[in-house]
């Protein structure tokens, strides 16, 4: 409660409570990640369960009732009777999940090398960083599309669709730990000659514990900065590989792969099929952009872009 | 490498096989060596630029690639020069009107472009203009014009107008992000003290503007400009197949989704080149247009 308190009446929330487009994208997008985190409980339907499914219920418009059955959904509902809602619901919560996962490892690799390359320097730093600069002349996309397409190689067929989900958060967090890397070294190099890291020295810390205990706290801002932009990218990587027919499989659609579905459906007329997954996609993308751009103006860190 | 990811022989023939089948193709491409010999053959074969040979199309690697090829780089190619054009001019005037109504708009079009992915812009202008208004199709790239080896689409009235909504879904975000730069650049050059000086020599507001204040723009430009040329063949990907633009990403896709390697490592191994060739390029268009930088390297 003091910390709370304490967090009311700090700088940066006051920062935020003068920004309006700052409350507004946190607000889309905390509504976003609590629908999808409930999603089993608001959803009216499964859809995924063959058995809740009625054929006749099949391209039913939005808004409207069904002509044969009577039955009523918000969204309207795709070729096999599905409610488009609670798809989407479901479909937002492996983007998301899919999302913040490959964040959380790019950052904790990306965290760690950097952090590795900034206290040992020579021949490791070298190295790591020269990878980096490798990995970084070639877009995101194409190495996780290649991490992606060798992963499906290894694994069995019949195992393919399991896995997929996680071989998709692999694939994107090693495209993604570049930029986590080269910040947390440059941070981490200037930290490195204050006076409070010589102190530590002095009273005999091992080169880990100042690393993690005290150099970390204080690049924590930028680290944060940056994982948001980087969900932001991660949400569109996934959305994208997806939609390529290279990521979420069918059983377990994110907000990708319903777009590739609906796709097939926008000649035909049924353009709701379409239209709400890219919505959903669009507004979530778009309020954590916008968040990370305010994040990275108000807390601004010296960062290299 | 194979050992690992799958029998290509699986894919390659049909439910109707039989042993003997399976073992004759195994023979011939070369799949029983040892693994180290596998990979010598394949390092002395591309050397000598043969990729080897598909192992769903059953033809050479490089003729498919070289079939594919121009598809892609008209692509890229008309997509760069929309991107540029666009983006320097956009990036211009908002420089220039720095505080209008026009500039806020465009600068918050241009947040939300970055903020859409491709695909869905691909989808959008579908749905716009093939779907509802019906001026220009969908997909595809129209007849085609073959010139030796080359197929070119730039030269029949169905070919150019299937390039417009894939070119300007492939350089809309290059387009904001030259957009973005040119004008950074242009008001940090505004305010430096040539600028100042010319104004006070009267110049007029036009030279001023594009005789010094753009041409000082330029090197950053061109670095961002050139990587990013690169990007524009490697996104190429993700609108040949909004559009079933027949060119190598919409190849290199298929080749991933069957576990094709043979294209795949053919693939990647162009766009590779792609990118070294374009940065060696860039290097040297900035010596032709900076002097500053000829001067040094005399000196």
């Amino acid at each position: 409660m003091e910390r709370f308190r304490s967090f009311l009446a700090s700088d940066f929330f006051y920062a935020f409570k003068r920004a309006p487009v700052a409350i507004v994208s946190f607000c889309i997008a905390a509504f976003m990640i609590l629908t999808a985190i409930l999603a089993p409980l608001i959803a009216p339907t499964n859809p995924f369960d063959p058995s809740t499914l009625n054929l006749m219920n099949g391209f039913t418009a939005p808004f409207s009732k069904n002509d044969f059955t009577g039955d009523h959904f918000l969204l309207g509902t795709d070729d096999q009777g599905r409610d488009v809602f609670s798809t989407i619901l479901y479909g937002l919560r492996i983007s998301l999940f899919v999302g913040f996962s490959a964040v959380l490892f790019a950052m904790v690799l990306g965290v760690s090398l950097g952090l590795l390359a900034a206290m040992t320097g020579g021949r490791t730093d070298a190295i790591i960083m020269r990878i980096a600069d490798v990995q970084l002349s070639f877009p995101a996309i194409l190495i996780a599309m290649l991490v992606f397409g060798i992963a499906k190689g290894i694994t069995p067929p019949e195992l393919r669709n399991e896995v997929a989900v996680w071989v998709l958060i692999i694939s994107i967090g090693l495209a993604d730990w570049v930029q986590f890397a080269r910040v947390v070294r440059g941070a981490a190099m200037v930290e490195r000659q204050k006076e409070y890291v010589e102190a530590a020295m002095l009273i005999g810390r091992g080169r880990v514990a100042i690393a993690l205990k005290h150099i970390l706290p204080n690049i924590l801002a930028s680290v944060l900065v940056i994982a948001t932009i980087s969900l932001a990218l991660a949400i569109i990587t996934e959305a994208t590989l997806s939609f390529l027919g290279v990521g979420a499989p069918p059983t377990q659609p994110s907000l990708g792969t319903l777009i590739r579905i609906g796709q097939g459906f926008l000649f035909s007329g049924e353009w709701w099929i379409l239209l709400f997954p890219a919505l959903t996609l669009l507004m979530l993308a778009l309020s954590v952009n916008l968040l990370g751009d305010w994040l990275r103006n108000t807390l601004n860190p010296k960062m290299e872009k | 490498m194979f050992r690992f990811v799958g029998d290509p022989i699986e894919n390659m023939l049909g439910q109707e096989r039989t042993d003997a089948d399976i073992d004759r193709l195994r023979e011939q491409l070369g799949l029983n060596d040892p693994f180290i010999m596998q990979y010598w053959n394949f390092l002395s074969d591309a050397l000598r630029g043969d990729m080897g040979i598909s192992f769903r199309q059953g033809r050479p690697v490089v003729e498919i690639l070289v079939e594919r090829l121009p598809a892609t780089l008209e692509l890229a190619f008309v997509s760069a020069i929309i991107a540029i054009v666009v983006g320097v001019i956009l990036g211009v005037y908002t420089a220039i009107r720095s505080k209008g109504f026009v500039t806020n708009l465009i600068l918050t079009l241009s947040l939300i472009g970055v903020s859409l992915p491709t695909f869905l812009i691909g989808i959008l202008l579908i749905y716009l203009f093939a779907v509802e208004l019906n001026w220009l199709p969908s997909f595809g790239r129209g007849d085609v014009v073959q010139i030796g080896w080359w197929s070119t689409g730039l030269l029949t009235s169905s070919g150019l107008k299937a390039i417009i909504l894939p070119a300007i879904t492939l350089g809309l975000y290059q387009m904001t992000l030259i957009m973005r730069l040119v004008r950074s650049e242009m008001l940090e050059v505004m305010s430096a003290d040539y600028i100042r000086f010319a104004r006070a020599r009267g110049l007029p507001e036009r030279t001023i503007n594009f005789r010094h204040a753009l041409k000082n723009t330029l090197v950053p430009v061109i670095t961002i400009t050139g990587l990013q040329l690169g990007s524009i063949i490697a996104f190429a990907i993700i609108t040949e197949t909004v559009f079933q633009w027949p060119g190598v990403g919409l190849l290199f896709i298929d080749s991933v989704q069957f576990v094709d390697i043979p294209v795949m490592a053919s693939y990647l191994m162009f766009i590779s080149v792609m990118f070294v060739l374009i940065n060696l390029i860039v290097d040297i268009v900035y010596v032709l247009i900076d002097p500053r930088l000829r001067i040094q390297g005399a000196a």
